[in-house]
């Protein structure tokens, strides 16, 4: 091989770069190395010293504004007025807007229109049948995409009517045609606004940066003090929370309008309106439907959340299950809404794709499903079957789930509780030991070094300003427990997609069963994770890692699967003439070009990972989320916000620093996409 | 300056162009980047790409001169990334100039208000895109009617108006078709076809042809020629292609770095280029389809001919159609003007060097 005449070159140049990169990385070194020390002495010192501050933050350093928010809050519901109106009016007046359509929503799903009020009211015009919803929703799926999609949603549909799910899903489904298209407006409103000003781009970002890190159930003790237990305050979290990647995806879906296309908006004399309803709107229609699709998803992941300040349907009876450790029907529940989930991700994403020159709406299928939803209604009254599904040809399989379990259980209990014990033993409570025998201040400054060397001053100062909030509002050792337990997470999360991700962007089968389990992982709601790894592990620090790698484990295996794709074939087809062995290829070549992409990867995992702990606050972990969660169950507004900013502030250091890692990371492959 | 403006109008054929200055542009400059007015005001209006550059901005279009006559095909070539795009924005003022005035018809669009210029825009100016610039939620027949559409007009009115010009540039049959179930050259007919919707009085052209395969381009460009006579707009058309430039223009401003260089006839560019940048350019333009008879013949009324050749060539036909007449003469021939008498004569000698294309190279 005439290549191989050129490897003296190659591996000096090779030697060099390694040596460069070393050079370049022994203040890294040295910082684990102090790291270490610090760790290992920090007892010593503590306790011989008497310098207890120099491990824990010392409590009589603590200043927590918990009390003044909470203060403030009450002083908002009960005094703070605008002038024209009070405060408690502004939030009647929201409930007042969400309230009538959700109503009606409900009227027309679950419970019919009333005559009276409570207990007494009769029922004067019954909701819509389970065959015409069935009916309906397939003749969307057929309106937007083709027959086989109207089957699918159909099919699943049919399964909420069967396993007996049905009058749940329905009002699950209420809240959802309420919540979706409000938090799709306003996106959309606030969208197009940061779009036209440069100013309210500014003030909004940070907002919405703040609305997708703080952790949900830090802003449901607020809310539930300004609305009350219900379906409103449920309706209003769940907007808070889908909201925001419609605001982003409508202003970058419209920057990416081409340029000509505005140039032509304006030649043609568009007023402003014209210009944004007629050219900009419809353009940008598809990046606009992932905004739509994205809201439907976040709406669905909120839904047990939001059941925890009043919001009925599935979500109820997952978390009711949950409480009871009712594994099956907690279990029935979730796939109920994995299956309403599925049913309203496809119909979403095919309207994106939705061929618009096609067909037009039909109007066969509408008389059609006008016909049928007009007959159940008559039939209703006649066959009691037409009306409810009948419970006599239900299925449950809730039983079936608890025999499962127990019968794992009795069989394998032992070898569960080896695989726990030692991964508790060997991996995780060593990390935690590390993570808390660090002193306080050492993570402060080392990560402000660590924001020095990525991104100068200013990230040094951002990072450690939000480290030192943690520690001054004294819930330290709580962060510190989150952080071990995102990090063990994440750092599992990636050891198994990094690979996954590698192998599926090298292999065509590999790569279709990957990407369907992927697909499904994202499309599943968090809480659905928890209720089998509950099961088999009980509750504890093992049990929220397994939940939190299985639900963070799709952006590492997605990014790097993409990252690696993306690679200019050129390259790949340079280093593989120029002698590269497969090897050589993927850890010289292809990993490092990929880095900017798999770091994004990591970032996306490390949020994901900080959401689903919050939630695994239910199964006992001591951390943040375990701090929010009480302030929630004690209506605690305070402590419940501060806890929520700690998380928030986790998540941004986070995401400062892998950005700016990121950032260079491509400077130095690929410097000319900088 | 003015003597560069002056010596512009030289040569050009007085029958296609009027003689109002339809659409003018005084010492326009266009820079990129924050503090750009005062910038150049601090320099007294005029700064060197050296200064733009230092200063952090990006030079798009420097001290430009020009004015279009009504009726004329005002053409305006450069390399990519010269300024060409953006000279045209600022001309329509979608873009706002740095310094400089656009005056159409007389009047100052700088001094229009936010309404007088869409009233403008709407009813006077129309726009052909280099990518096409089709809505893709619309059919054909209603993204040539989307101009109207946002005049307000009548759906029976536009729709009526949207057939006509769908026929006109042959696509009649296809007005429920989706632009992306059509070929580039067709969506290039839609985007014409729209542009023309409102009858514009100056019609501009951003590289409209440059997207499209050579065959369909030159297809187009006859069909531009066949529109051009029909609707006798006053044009302004953006090019790179010097070919293109040629065979569409009656006059071309060559552009560089964000200034005009020349403007003149395609003939008078490659008879006085104003420097060597326009000499280098013009050279790879067979003259043979540029020049006409008049701007080689030998000038004299008395011409002496032998008996045999009797042949007589036009003044202002252009050597490639007179080139088989000449040689065949035994002598030179005799050149009339349009009334009929001997202005000059022509011989094979200038003939064959002007085919040989016998320049210095
Ligand atoms: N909106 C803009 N912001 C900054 N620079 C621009 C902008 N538009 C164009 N430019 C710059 O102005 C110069 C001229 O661009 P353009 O007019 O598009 O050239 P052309 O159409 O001749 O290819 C280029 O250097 C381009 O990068
Ligand atoms: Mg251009």
């Amino acid at each position: 091989m005439s290549t191989r005449n050129d490897s003296p070159v190659g591996s000096s140049g090779n030697l060099r770069s390694i040596s460069r990169r070393l050079g370049g990385a022994w203040p890294w070194f040295v910082g684990l190395f102090v790291t270490a020390v610090l760790a290992a002495t920090s007892d010593d010192v503590a306790s011989r010293r008497g310098w207890v501050w120099w491990r824990d933050y010392p409590e009589g350093w603590v200043r927590s504004p918990a009390d003044v928010i909470s203060r403030a809050t009450k002083w908002l519901v009960n005094e703070a007025t605008f002038g024209l109106f009070s405060f408690t009016q502004f939030t009647r007046a929201i409930s007042f807007v969400i309230e009538r359509p959700y109503g009606w929503a409900r009227a027309i799903l679950v419970d019919g229109f009333m005559d009276g009020v409570g207990r007494r009211a009769d029922q004067i015009v019954p909701p819509l049948s389970w065959i015409a919803v069935i009916v309906l929703v397939a003749a969307l799926g057929r309106h937007a995409s083709n027959r086989r999609l109207a089957v699918l949603i159909a099919a699943l549909f049919a399964y909420l009517a069967v396993f007996g799910q049905w009058a749940s899903a329905m009002v699950t489904l209420s809240s959802m045609v309420i919540a979706v298209p409000i938090g799709v407006a306003i996106g959309l409103g606030l969208g197009i606004a940061s779009y036209r000003s440069a100013r309210v781009e500014r003030l909004s970002t940070p907002v919405l940066d703040l609305m997708q890190t703080i952790p949900t159930f830090a802003y449901l003790v607020p809310i539930l003090f300004f609305f009350g237990f219900g379906p409103v305050a449920a309706l209003f979290a769940t907007i808070i929370y889908a909201m925001p990647p419609m605001a982003r995806i409508t202003t970058l879906s419209l920057r990416g309008v081409p340029s000509d296309i505005k140039d032509f908006g304006e030649m043609i004399g568009c007023s402003t309106r014209q210009m944004t309803w007629r050219v900009l709107v419809p353009t940008a229609k598809a990046g606009l439907m992932v905004g739509v699709n994205q809201v439907i998803m976040l709406s669905l992941n909120m839904v047990i959340i939001a059941s925890m300040i009043g919001a009925g349907g599935l979500g109820f009876d997952v978390l009711e299950s949950l409480r009871r450790l009712d594994i099956g029907r907690g279990l029935e529940a979730g796939l109920a809404i994995v299956a309403l989930a599925i049913a309203l991700d496809r119909l979403s994403q095919a309207y994106a794709v939705r061929d618009t020159g096609a067909v037009r709406a039909s109007r066969r299928a509408s008389l059609v499903v006008g016909a049928v939803v007009v007959a159940t209604f008559a039939l209703g009254y006649v066959i009691e079957a037409v009306r409810n599904y009948p419970a006599s040809l239900g299925v449950t399989s809730g039983s079936f789930w608890d025999d499962l379990i127990s019968w794992i259980n009795v069989n394998y209990y032992d070898t569960l509780e080896a695989i726990k014990l030692f991964v508790l033993d060997g991996f995780m409570l060593p990390v935690k030991r590390l993570f808390l025998a660090t002193p306080w201040w050492w993570w402060v400054v080392g990560l402000g070094a660590v924001g020095w060397a990525l991104g100068r001053v200013r990230l040094a100062i951002t990072v450690m300003s939000l480290t030192a909030f943690i520690a001054l509002v004294g819930l330290w050792e709580f962060a510190m427990f989150t952080v071990y337990l995102c990090s063990v997470s994440v750092i599992v999360a990636m050891l198994i997609g990094v690979p996954l991700g590698v192998w599926a962007a090298h292999n065509e089968r590999a790569s279709r069963v990957i990407g369907v389990v992927i697909d499904t992982l994202q499309t599943l709601p968090s809480f659905v994770y928890l209720i089998p790894v509950v099961m088999l592990f009980r509750v504890g620090d093992f049990t929220a890692f397994i939940a939190i790698v299985l639900y963070a484990l799709a952006p590492a295996v997605r990014y790097t699967w993409h990252g690696i794709r993306e690679i200019d074939a050129q390259v790949v087809e340079a280093a593989t003439v120029s002698g590269c062995t497969p090897r050589q290829l993927l850890t010289r070549v292809k990993l490092p070009l990929a880095l900017p992409e798999i770091l994004l990867g990591l970032n996306q995992t490390i949020m994901l990972a900080l959401s689903m702990l919050v939630i695994t606050a239910l199964v006992g972990t001591r951390d943040l989320g375990q701090e929010v969660y009480v302030a929630l169950v004690k209506a605690s507004t305070g402590r419940g916000i501060v806890a929520g900013l700690c998380i928030a502030f986790i998540a941004i250091v986070a995401d400062r620093l892998i950005a700016a890692a990121a950032r260079s990371a491509r400077e130095r492959y690929r410097p000319e996409q900088v | 300056m003015d003597d560069r403006k002056r010596v512009a109008l030289e040569g050009v054929d007085r029958r296609l162009i009027g003689s109002t200055p339809k659409l003018v542009c005084e010492g326009a400059w266009k820079l990129f980047g924050p503090g750009a007015e005062e910038f150049l005001n601090a320099r007294g209006g005029t700064a060197t790409l050296d200064e733009i550059g230092t200063a952090g901005l990006v030079s798009a279009v420097r001290n430009v001169d020009l004015a279009v006559q009504a009726g004329e095909s005002f053409v305006v070539m450069g390399l990519s990334g010269c300024g060409k795009s953006t000279l045209l924005r600022c001309l329509s003022r979608i873009t706002e100039l740095t310094a400089g005035r656009i005056t159409l018809d007389g009047r100052d669009l700088g001094s229009l208000s936010r309404d007088e210029l869409v009233d403008l825009r709407r009813h006077k100016m129309g726009m052909v895109f280099q990518h096409f610039a089709l809505l893709p939620h619309l059919t054909v027949l209603e993204n040539v009617a989307f101009p109207l559409r946002i005049q307000g007009r009548t759906a029976a009115e536009r729709e009526a108006r949207a057939r006509e010009l769908i026929e006109v540039v042959g696509l009649g049959g296809r007005e429920q078709h989706f632009p992306r179930q059509l070929s580039g050259g067709q969506q290039q007919r839609v985007g014409i076809a729209r542009s023309l919707a409102v009858n514009p009085e100056v019609w501009f052209l951003d590289e409209p042809f440059s997207a499209l395969d050579p065959l369909i381009r030159s297809e187009m460009q006859e069909e531009f020629l066949r529109l051009r006579n029909m609707f006798s707009t006053t044009i302004v058309f953006i090019t790179h292609d010097l070919d293109e430039a040629v065979r569409l223009a009656t006059r071309i401003a060559i552009m560089r770095d964000g200034e005009i260089i020349q403007t003149d006839t395609p003939e008078q560019l490659i008879l006085r280029p104003a420097n060597s940048y326009v000499e280098e350019f013009t050279r790879r333009i067979p003259r043979a389809k540029v020049l006409t008879v008049g701007s080689v013949m030998r000038a004299s009324t008395n011409v002496e001919t032998r008996p045999s050749s009797d042949s007589v060539v036009r003044v202002d036909a252009k050597i490639c159609d007179v080139a088989a007449a000449v040689l065949a003469a035994t002598g030179p021939v005799r050149v009339a003007n349009s009334t009929g008498s001997v202005v000059g004569s022509l011989d094979r000698e200038t003939v064959i060097s002007v085919l040989a294309d016998t320049r210095s190279r």
